[in-house]
């Protein structure tokens, strides 16, 4: 069977022009498949970011909630309360809101502020100028080297500006793992400085970060919290509700998969009609190969084989483009959100085996009725 | 002279449904020895490659038997009679129908790779079928190369590489100049008839008919008589 894969190899390959068309066409449909889902993913990665960055294994909220960004304050007793619970560490509460920085200039900037434990500082990111404990200092602000960093002019440790009318200085520059959705850069403060800074409502407690004592405790904490008419999530869950928020909320999800649906179409009208156009052009060598004793299954093995080896081709070519254009993407525009996640590949994989398998059927449906009888006739 | 190599019986074939049905093949009953060239020869629309696609097992007649070397050929499963064509029967059409995007050495080895010979065994042995041609310097062209005779070397390479019994040639002459097709056919006689082999030929050209064994007349799908041709008189 491996001579016989050989010349059909060869077959393909060496049809230079159809095989080009081939190429791509499942290149470009598995390249706008990936990228259109790397940058939901992306988009996803990004919208989840304050509960990638802070790392809390269990956020409790208002029920809601869809998203961190849209935060319903919650009265402190709650946050008694999910530390009297049973199977619970320690819980600290956390502050997550928005503000306008008057810069230097006299320009105004949006920034989000994320206000952090007073006594532990836990969900802190890494510092990469200045110390931890400056945060407990008049006024400071850690500001995150991200994409927006250069929104608030670049600063440095001691910088000065205005947080809502209040005078705000830089203590540090830190680093997180992910940078926001929103464009808008983020700063890091105490719980305590970020309610003072920022007018709230009767509440101010947005997430209450818990830390069980073990994973066995988590369901009767979730129970607990339930009791008290809020929702206990774990970080994966809370990142499913705002990716669910997205997706099914937002028309971003219909609209991404509209787009990789059209993609798919445009992939396969392309090779399909190529392989199609391929068959057809050899229908007549199929035949004298029929006539002359190839089975049945040794024809289709050759069809399935010439559309398996196009469309992994197409689909490598594909990934590596899209990566290639993510790259290079990211290089200009450092808050470009596009992510390759594995579900990424595994998507444009699936969908690359129905294009070859469509074209393959259509291919030996044709193959499969000729009879070699009709080579003799001409 | 020699064995038996095919044996057609009361061989008749339908087409068609209502009105349109037509008889294409009507009580053909003849036989071919081994090392025989043996021609069948008629007007077009006579029958003639009905018959021989029948005889070759590509075509079910609606009744009546064809027996190739002692093996009534329609007896047997798809897969088998596929194995029987492979192994026994070589064919020479009348388009040729190489393959353009593989070389001339490919083309003649691929009934080798189809019995599933390894790849560079099948290529040394092909290259032997196209000396036996007199084109083992062209083994690395594309078939589209190649003349039209070079062309028709390269079918009956392919055709005679699985060794079969019977070679079928399908209007050998129909796509050449007169002197080239009497100069393939000639080969044919000299080099590629055997005394274990058959050929069947289809023609309706009488230039070649000098290099025949017996002739079989057909006319209206029915044999018009079998002569002796002319080879022996040469």
């Amino acid at each position: 069977m491996r001579g016989i894969l050989r010349i059909a190899y060869k077959l393909m390959v060496n049809d230079r022009g159809k095989f080009a068309a081939l190429l791509v066409g499942i290149t470009f449909a598995v390249f706008l498949m990936t990228s259109m889902t790397a940058m939901f993913a992306g988009i996803l990665s990004k919208a989840s970011s304050t509960v990638i960055n802070v790392g809390a294994r269990v956020w409790v909220m208002d029920p809601a909630v869809n998203t961190v960004a849209s935060s319903i304050p919650m009265p402190d007793y709650v946050l008694d309360a999910v530390r009297s619970t049973n199977g619970v560490k320690y819980a600290v509460p956390l502050y997550s809101g928005a503000a306008l920085v008057k810069l230097r200039t006299g320009t105004y900037q949006a920034v989000t502020v994320i206000g952090l434990d007073d006594t532990s500082l836990w969900g802190r990111p890494e510092f990469l100028e200045g110390r931890v404990e400056d945060l407990y200092s008049e006024n400071a602000f850690a500001v995150v080297r991200d994409s927006e960093f250069p929104k608030l002019g670049n600063p440095k440790v001691g910088t000065e500006f205005e947080l809502n009318d209040h005078r705000a200085v830089i203590t540090g520059i830190a680093d997180v793992a992910v940078s926001g959705l929103f464009g808008i850069p983020t700063l890091y403060t105490t719980y305590n400085r970020a309610i003072q800074y920022i007018p709230t409502m009767r509440y101010t407690v947005s997430f209450v970060l818990v830390e069980p004592k073990s994973e066995e405790d988590i369901p009767q904490i979730k129970r607990n919290v339930a009791a008290l008419g809020y929702q206990a999530l774990t970080s994966e869950e809370f990142k499913d509700k705002i990716a669910t928020f997205y997706k099914y909320q937002t028309g971003l999800g219909t609209n991404v998969l509209l787009m990789t649906v059209i993609s798919f179409i445009v992939g396969l009208s392309i090779s399909g009609q190529t392989f199609y156009t391929f068959i057809l052009e050899n229908l007549d060598k199929f035949g004298a190969l029929k006539a002359i004793g190839a089975k049945g299954s040794v024809l289709v093995a050759m069809i399935l084989f010439q559309a398996t080896f196009t469309s992994l081709t197409g689909y490598g070519l594909g990934i590596g483009l899209a990566a290639l254009t993510i790259f290079i993407a990211k290089l200009r525009l450092p808050s470009y959100a596009a992510t390759v996640v594995y579900s990424n590949l595994v998507l444009a994989f699936a969908m690359v085996v129905i294009i070859a398998a469509i074209s393959s059927v259509i291919g030996i449906r044709k193959v499969i009725r000729i009879e070699p009888f009709e080579i003799f006739r001409g | 002279m020699a064995g038996l190599a095919i044996q057609a019986n009361g061989l008749n074939r339908w087409f068609g449904e209502g009105e349109a049905r037509t008889h294409a093949v009507k009580d053909v009953t003849f036989e071919a020895y081994l090392g025989e060239m043996f021609y069948i020869e008629g007007p077009s629309g006579s029958g003639k490659t009905t018959l021989l696609s029948m005889i070759s097992g590509i075509l079910r007649p609606t009744s009546g038997t064809v027996t190739v070397e002692g093996q009534d050929i329609w007896n047997l499963p798809a897969d088998e009679l596929a194995d029987f064509r492979l192994n026994k029967i070589g064919f020479v059409f009348q388009d040729y129908h190489l393959f353009p995007r593989l070389t001339t050495l490919e083309n003649a080895a691929i009934p080798l790779v189809m019995k599933k010979m390894n790849w560079s065994q099948a290529m040394d042995e092909a290259r032997q079928y196209l000396d036996v041609v007199g084109l083992k310097d062209r083994a690395e062209l594309p078939p589209v190369k190649l003349s039209g005779g070079e062309q028709q070397r390269v079918a009956i390479a392919r055709a005679i590489a699985s060794r079969p019994d019977v070679l079928i040639f399908d209007e050998p002459t129909a796509s050449l100049d007169g002197d080239t097709g009497r100069r393939i056919v000639e080969f044919v006689k000299e080099n590629i008839l055997t005394d274990k082999r058959c050929i069947l030929l289809v023609t309706h050209d009488s230039r070649i008919f000098e290099f025949a064994d017996r002739i079989m007349k057909m006319e209206d799908g029915m044999v018009k008589g079998i002569e002796k041709g002319r080879a022996d008189e040469n």
